[in-house]
Order: structure tokens, then sequence, then C-alpha cells
């Protein structure tokens, strides 16, 4: 299933019904890793025109004959080489974490590459890929016209790490457990939604400012208090952040038996 | 429903970190081939992976479980779900021999438009040139075509000197690349809805037919045939086949009288695209050779009638190559040779014409 209307990401129903999606490349995030690209196949060239420099000592047409062929031979087979050997990325495309992916979600072809990548002559017209960046604009996939040839989309493609509970969970001492009954009400008064939203805010919490991020704690500690009130002696002392990180910890580390079972399958 | 994320990721990480083991190593070694068992357990753990992602999607996670599912969902499925085949190995001879004409012949039609539309410009130069000889200068905007052709040929003929000594090999480069660049681009030009496509087969038309009717109508016809035949008739098929590519692409984006939709139609060609393009390439590059280090030498160094009997012997050799080039042995009437086209699923789509 693809989306219809410009989404930051594609999404892929498997035949088993499931749903994945990948985030989609802007233009002007590919557009600057087109630009690193052209600076190594200028740098390619630089080594190219040296070695005919050396060759221009032999002959001199065969010199030219190398440069011109060697030309032609880097530009057009840089960015084939590179997506058939790094499964879709340049070193453009490496530095901005992006790739160029199936549109399908299935694996990448040397067809698709070198498809993709001969027809580069139309999108770059008349300069600065401006054929490209409008059909890329226009898109809902943000595919220029090589992609859409070709099957494929550019997607971003961060670097994704198991899952980490200690960066959200409360690591040791949880004063809210201290109260089970309390730590039940909590747990059945607030709303899968609101549980995300605090789980996020800890996930995410190194990127805020010093202020907002204050802010932003006490707010989410103020909501959870007023959900379900603890004894003074369980909140005293410890900070609101700290306070939702229990919160936290109580709502996602012990669910009902109900969501054990469910959760352990 | 708030997911117990401890016991969640306590149960289901070991499977994760398999299929995620399994992934690393299918991407690193493209050549690695697992065995059916592995394959059964590589599918086992890509389902529970799957179940997982679906589980997680319907309670309330944290976003950084649902992203590292997410990715390895979509890695594994890409390897269960490709059915187009991975060439581990090239065999640029079978490609060449075999593929390459293959491919040509299935797609005739459109070499046979992309022929009649470049004949249809040959006719427009040449009636133009014929109408209104002033109209050379537009029709012809290389300056070494300019020139009266007999005193051009007078000029040719006199001369004693290699005019190309010490440039050839850079010369041939540059017409190889120049006439690659052109083609690519004539294919390229197949996504304007074939219109690009055409207008370049037109151009190249209203040149070629032009430079004829000059040369005819000043009476240097042999010189002419022995000029332009020994790379013409490699050179100018060349481009009508990137033509016939660009043709294909358009007529995959137009999808006329086809059920399938735009992107399985796009799938379908593609490898056919890169074969005709491919094929363009060699054929230039034999072309770029043959007009710089033949073409340009003429009476009396190389006589007419070799230069056009060499020009006649390839032209006969590439119809051959085309026509007949892999072709099955005919064990019926009319067997086809060419494998059916596959569509996106990678299914046989339609049957062979008997």
């Amino acid at each position: 299933m693809r989306a219809t209307v410009k989404t930051s990401s594609l999404q892929i129903r498997t035949p088993e019904g499931i749903v994945f999606s990948q985030w989609l490349a802007g233009p002007v995030t590919r557009w600057l890793a087109w630009l690193i690209d052209l600076a190594c196949i200028g740098a390619l060239l630089t080594v190219v025109g040296q070695v005919a420099g050396i060759l221009g000592v032999l002959s001199p047409s065969l010199a030219a004959a190398f440069y011109v062929l060697g030309y032609f031979i880097v530009s057009i087979g840089y960015g084939i080489t590179c997506e058939w050997r790094w499964r879709g990325q340049t070193v453009g495309k490496k530095l901005f974490r992006l790739r160029v992916v199936d549109a399908e979600g299935l694996r990448l072809q040397f067809d698709q590459i070198v498809t993709r990548n001969l027809l580069r002559f139309v999108d770059e017209l008349p300069a600065f890929y401006f054929i490209g960046g409008l059909a890329c604009w226009f898109n809902s996939n943000c595919q220029r016209l090589g992609d859409l040839a070709a099957n494929t989309v550019v997607v971003r493609s961060p670097r994704i790490l198991q899952p980490d509970l200690e960066q959200l969970l409360a690591a040791k001492f949880n004063s809210l457990r201290q109260y089970p009954h309390l730590a039940g009400r909590l747990r059945q008064r607030v709303t899968p939604a609101e549980a995300a939203l605090a789980a996020q805010a800890l996930l995410r919490r190194d990127q805020f400012d010093p202020v907002p991020r204050v802010e932003l704690f006490s707010a989410l500690a103020g909501h959870f208090r007023q959900k379900t009130p603890f004894p003074p002696e369980a909140t005293d002392g410890i900070t609101d952040e700290q306070y939702v990180r229990n919160v936290v910890d109580v709502l996602y580390r012990a669910g009902t038996e109900k969501a054990i079972r469910v959760a352990a399958g | 429903m708030i997911l117990n994320l401890e016991r969640f990721l306590a149960t289901q990480q070991p499977t994760w970190t398999e299929l995620e083991r399994l992934l690393s190593k299918l991407e690193a070694e493209p050549d690695w081939r697992m065995s059916l068992e592995q394959l059964r357990q590589f599918h086992l753990l890509y389902e529970r992976t799957a179940a997982d992602l679906a589980k997680i999607s319907t309670f309330s996670s944290e976003p950084q479980t649902r992203a590292y599912l997410e990715n390895l969902v979509g890695r594994a499925y890409g390897e269960l779900h490709e059915t187009r085949e991975r060439r581990r190995r090239v065999f640029p001879l079978k490609w060449f021999f075999q593929t390459l004409p293959q491919t040509f012949r299935r797609h005739v039609r459109a070499f046979w438009l992309s022929l009649a539309i470049t004949l249809g410009g040959c006719a427009f130069g040449a009636f133009a040139l014929v109408l209104d000889p002033q109209a050379k200068l537009a029709l012809m905007p290389y300056s070494h075509l300019l020139q009266d052709p007999a005193q051009r040929v007078a000029e040719e003929e006199r001369a004693t000197a290699d005019r190309l000594a010490g440039q050839k090999a850079s010369f041939s480069a540059f017409l190889m690349t120049h006439n690659i660049q052109v083609s690519v681009f004539t294919l390229a030009l197949g996504m304007t809805w074939g219109v690009g496509s055409a207008i370049m087969l037109f151009y190249n038309g209203v040149m070629l037919g032009a430079v004829a009717a000059d040369y005819i109508a000043a009476g240097q016809t042999k010189f002419l045939l022995g000029w332009l035949l020994p790379h013409g008739v490699v050179e100018i098929p060349a481009v009508l086949i990137a033509g016939q590519a660009g043709l294909v692409l358009a007529q995959a984006l137009i999808g006329w009288g086809q059920r399938t939709r735009l992107r399985g139609r796009l799938r379908a060609i593609s490898p056919d695209l890169v074969t005709l393009i491919g094929g363009v390439g060699v054929l230039l590059v034999w072309a770029g050779f043959i007009e710089a280090f033949l073409s340009q030498y003429h009476e009396p160094i190389i006589p007419y009638t070799v230069k056009i009997a060499f020009g006649l012997v390839e032209l006969v050799v590439l119809i051959l190559f085309l026509t007949r080039s892999g072709a099955a042995p005919r064990t019926g009437r009319g067997q086809e040779d060419a494998p059916a086209p596959k569509d996106a699923a990678g299914t046989a789509k339609g049957c062979a014409r008997l």
C-alpha cells in the first residue's frame, strides 16, 4: 500500500498484513548529498588527469583518449558502482544517511541502479537537477524521473540500535512501587497515548534546551500527579523528570496480568 | 493497552538478534546462499518479528522499539519476497550473443517505429535541402559539413599527409563518448512519453538526409558511401536502438492496452532498457574505432570499393546478429526464441507465440 498524498514516509504492507514504513529523503538533503558526490567525482577526475599527464609523456594522443574515456566512465560509473557496491549508497548518501531502495521494499536490482543513474541526463536539465527537483517536489514519494523509471525511492536510513530499556525506565529504586494499589490505579487511568507521550519525552530529553525541558517534565509530572495522587513520602525530594521516569517505569514494566500474558504471547 | 516492555523485550530480543545477524550476513556476503533449513529458520524469524511489529503497533509503546522492528522487517521482507533472479556472476559473451539480440527482437516494433521516425527525418532533411539550399546552415550545424561536397572530395583525395596523425586515439575516444551520451540522452527522453526520443531521432534523420542529399546532388555518391558506410552502418542502428529503448520506456509509461499498473510495467522493462543501452554502448565503441581509423581515409589511400564492401559486410553481420543470434534451434513452425517478459511478481506474462 502506498501513500497517495505527499508524506514523509513510504508505507509498505506485506502480504502478511504487516505495515512498515521508510522515511523518505527530501529534495534538499538529496541535493546536498549530490554536492558531496560531485566533489568526489571531481577528486576522481583529478586522479584521472594526473594519470593522463603521466601517459602524456609516452603519447599525447593516448593521454587525451585516456582522459576523455576516464572522464566519461567516472561521471557515469560513479553512481552506478557506488550504489551497487554499497547497496544503494554513494559517499554523499552515506554521509547524509540516505539510501536508494526499491519502491516496493524488495531487493534493489542492478538494472534499477543503472536505469536511475542513466536518467540523470534528463533529471539534471537544464542545470542543477532542476527537472529532477521539480519532479521530486511534486511526486508523493519524492521521486525524480530516474527513480520513477527505476521504481526506486531514496530513504533516510538512520542507525537503529536495539532498544535499550535502561534509557527509559527507572534503573534503581522507584518510590511509586511502594504503593502497589496506587500504581495499579495509575496504570488503569493512564491512556496508551499518554504513556507513549511520556516515554517519548524521556527518550528525547537530551534534545531539549534546559528551560523547555524543565517546563515539559513539570507539565507531564503535574498531569500524572493529578491522575493518581501519591502520598508526599513517595514524591518528596524527586525531580519532575524522575517522577515521570518512575511513572513510565510503572506503566511499561509491570502491566496487568492480562497485559503480561498478551505481551508474552 | 500499554505493553509490558520489559517482558516483551526479554522474551523476543533473542529472535530479533538472530534475525539481525542473518540479515547482516546476507548484506555483507551477497554470494552467501542459505540451506533449506537456514531458509526455514530465516522465514520463521521474519514471521515472529513481523508479529512483534504488529503487536507493538497495536499496543502503546516507545518509538525506538517500533523503529527497530520496522527496520528489521523491512530488510527481511526485501530478502524473502524478492522473486527476480539475483545474478551472481556476469557472463559477457552470453549477454552479448543471447540476451541482447533476444531483447532487441522482443521489442522489435519499437525499433521499426524508431526507424520510421528517423526515415521521416531523412526525407524532411533531404527535401528541405533540395527545395532551399540556403537551409544548409540550419540543417547541418557542423562546420565541416557546410563545405561544398565536390570541393571537399577534391581536397580529401589530394591530401598526402595524415590529418589525424597522432590524434586518432583521442578522436576515437571523443566519438565514442559523445555518441554514447547522445544515445543515453535519447533513451532518457523516453520519460517525456517518448516525445523527446522521437525529436532526437527525427533531428538525427534530418541531418543525415540533408548530408546525403547534398552529396548525391553534387554527384559524390561514391564518396558519401565510402565515407559513411564503414562506421554509419553500426552507428546509425545503435542510435536507432537507443531510440527503441526510449520508445519502450514511453510505451511502459503510457501503458496502452496493458492491464498491469505503472510500477509493474516499468519493473518489467527495466532490465531490457539496461540490456539495450549496454548493446548500444558496445556498438558505438566499435563505430568510434572505425570512424577514427578507417572512415576518414579516402582514395587513393583506401579505395572506396573496399570501404563500401567493408561497410556492407558489417551491415550483413549486424543484421544476422540482431535477427538470428541467441535464437533457439527451431523445433516447430515459428517457435519464439525469446523468453516471455516477466511481471513484477516474476511470473511469466503471456505465452510464446506459435
